[in-house]
């Protein structure tokens, strides 16, 4: 289990209920019962999707993370602001019409910093969880299928991977690397993986004792068969959820990174270090609430979002597989 | 289950906390070789001159075969060796001495106020689940995943500190465990910055934890045989489900080692975690080091507790 992700049961706020409340059958489930002529059977992403799609807060949360992405990476072309150049003469200045956010310490205009330290964190956290997932799934996987000894030597490897508390390795190597964007990627992933393969080995040894997939070996289906038409596209919803999960966990880390002046070296930045900047005025005279509220705001709403996507595309795939 | 199947089960875990020792100590290792210059560098500071890298290196013998160096390296741990901390002119074993006891109050404390909310509001959740209490619960918790615990300390000295002045904000200064604790003031906004953090996780397992088991077959036997949904909830369900938290108690020692940083560093707490920070700061690799591996140890035994004591309270449980 990873730090900050969520436990995997509890099902999402407003899941949607079982079946239709009105007693009416939907044309999917009028499908499935044999009523209506079944079509081609639509594909599995599509199926989830429409799992998907029935869970408004999903929706909704998925929108305000496209929002967030285009606010981060087309937001400058529309809002453009100088983000390498220090402008002293605007140190501090309060939200105006040619600063709508103010400027901070070193007289960054707010709004457009937030842009490129957005950028930072969306790059660094889907980066990091892709990479971190790739490695988990690829060692998981492997020590699950050859399991015996192998296996079990891998797990303990993975077991001590887990062991070191996450935040304090990651720090020792930031402060080893002095990490840019790219190399922060790797602090992260490199330990995040562990988490990933326990989980992927687990339903890979699941997957394997499953009646199904015994079945196909009962008929005589090959076990390359087995692996690619019923382990994996079951695995895969498995995967997935956790990648979401770890998509917010590295923006976490990499605020927190940030927060401890162990982030992404200036004029570079992310929310994190953006928050650390903020901290040194919070007990001055002035309210200087732009320095805080902003960062700050954005990475709760881009990490609930995240979270409320992969809660529903856990019931997505779990339901998907219900209805079936 | 047979008291021959414990002791091997108890062995086989031991066995298996050793490879894992093993492991992380080469992981360890592995790190501080990381360090640009080796772990020479790691030692004596990036400011050491050519002629005091040699002979350190020649010193520490760290131009002996790394087995050699290993060996070395795990037996000086064993016998309390921890490191010495060039910039703070202590040994890390004296550090951990002087800030542990700290940290393990913040902690202790954290956990306690945390339980206390996080297991009745889990019932609650998971006994009136898909209510508007529940949901309204379910965003809290989901907000403690999402919001960084340092800005979670950043709202409450805005909050509860600067705009409304209940409580001072920064916490309590001593060098003793009695000293901090005579400033109880000073102790409540991070003890409860901790605590949300931490809150989220317990509510999150109890509710989970308490609805898995509503659905199991000895709740209906206990309802079968007419006892009071009270009786069910308090006397089945709550026993059983608290099994859950104690094992994750043992799991959660990560979890607690980074809540204890971004709180000691947010409210200037003088534990551990602010002692990290400032290693961080000052590229002090002996400290960053040896409280990684004493948290691992801390974590290891966690480990291993959780599953003994899962094996111990769950009579279920075979090995």
């Amino acid at each position: 289990m990873s730090l900050l992700t969520p436990p995997p049961e509890p099902p999402s706020v407003g899941a949607p209920p079982e079946g239709a409340p009105d007693g009416t059958l939907t044309s999917a489930e009028a499908a499935d019962l044999g009523l209506a002529p079944a079509a081609k059977p639509r594909s599995m992403l599509r199926r989830g999707w429409e799992v998907f799609a029935e869970n408004k807060l999903a929706l909704v949360s998925l929108g305000v993370l496209l929002f967030m992405v285009a606010f981060c990476f087309i937001g400058p072309l529309i809002y453009p602001t100088d983000q390498v150049h220090t402008n002293l003469s605007d140190y501090l200045c309060h939200p105006s019409a040619s600063h709508p956010l103010g400027c901070d310490d070193l007289g960054y205009d707010q709004l457009g910093r937030l842009m490129v330290g957005g950028q930072t964190s969306l790059e660094v956290g889907f980066a990091a969880a892709l990479v971190a997932v790739l490695i988990g799934t690829l060692y998981g996987a492997f020590a699950g299928f050859v399991g015996g000894t192998v296996d079990s030597f891998l797990m303990r490897v993975v077991d001590a991977g887990l062991s070191i508390p996450y935040i304090m390795v990651v720090i020792i190597l930031s402060v080893i690397f002095h990490p840019n964007t790219t190399v922060m990627i790797f602090v992260i992933a490199v330990f995040y993986w562990f988490a990933v393969a326990r989980l992927v080995r687990g339903e890979t040894l699941t997957l394997r004792t499953r009646e199904y997939v015994q079945a196909v070996k009962v008929l005589g289906g090959r076990k390359g068969r087995a692996i690619t038409r019923h382990v994996l596209p079951n695995a895969v919803g498995t995967i997935i959820v956790q990648g979401t999960f770890a998509v917010a966990d590295a923006i976490l880390i990499l605020a927190g990174l940030g927060f401890l002046g162990l982030g992404v070296s200036a004029p570079a930045t992310d929310w994190g270090s953006m928050l650390s900047g903020g901290l040194q005025y919070l007990q001055s005279a002035q309210d200087y609430w732009w320095l805080i509220y902003p960062p700050g705001i954005c990475i709760i709403v881009t990490c609930i979002a995240i979270n409320f996507i992969g809660d529903a595309l856990r019931d997505a795939f779990e339901t998907r597989l219900q209805r079936r | 289950m047979g008291g021959a199947t414990m002791t091997t089960f108890l062995i086989r875990r031991v066995l298996q906390s050793i490879v894992v020792l093993f492991f992380v100590t080469l992981i360890t290792l592995w790190l501080v070789h990381l360090v640009p210059g080796g772990p020479v560098v790691a030692l004596v500071g990036v400011r050491a001159t050519p002629a005091q890298l040699a002979y350190y290196n020649h010193l520490y013998g760290f131009d002996r075969p790394i087995w050699v160096q290993y060996w070395r390296w795990v037996s000086q741990f064993a016998q309390g060796n921890f490191g010495y901390s060039l910039k703070n002119n202590q040994s890390v074993a004296s550090e951990i001495q002087q800030y542990l006891p700290k940290t393990l109050l913040l902690v202790g404390l954290g956990l306690v106020v945390s339980l206390a909310f996080g297991i009745p509001l889990g019932i609650y959740q998971a006994v009136k689940r898909y209510t508007v209490g529940d949901y309204a619960l379910t965003w809290v918790s989901f907000l403690g995943y999402a919001t960084p615990t340092f800005f979670v300390g950043l709202m409450l000295i805005e909050w509860f500190s600067l705009k409304i002045p209940l409580f001072p904000s920064q916490a309590p200064q001593g060098t003793t465990v009695g000293q901090i604790l005579s400033q109880p003031r000073a102790l409540v906004l991070p003890v409860f910055c901790f605590a949300f953090v931490a809150y989220a996780l317990w509510s999150r397992y109890m509710r989970s934890s308490v609805m898995d088991n509503l659905v199991q077959d000895y709740v209906r036997t206990a309802r079968a045989k007419g006892a009071s949904e009270r009786r069910v909830l308090w006397g089945h369900v709550f026993r059983n489900s608290l099994i859950t938290i104690v094992t994750l108690l043992g799991l959660s020692i990560p979890t607690l080692v980074a809540g204890a940083i971004f709180v000691e560093v947010v409210f200037n707490y003088p534990g551990m975690g602010l002692q990290f920070y400032m290693a961080a700061q000052n590229v002090d690799f002996q400290t960053l080091m040896g409280f990684t591996v004493i948290a691992t140890l801390a974590t290891i035994l966690g480990n291993l507790l959780a599953d003994v004591g899962y094996a111990v309270l769950d009579p279920r449980v075979r090995y």
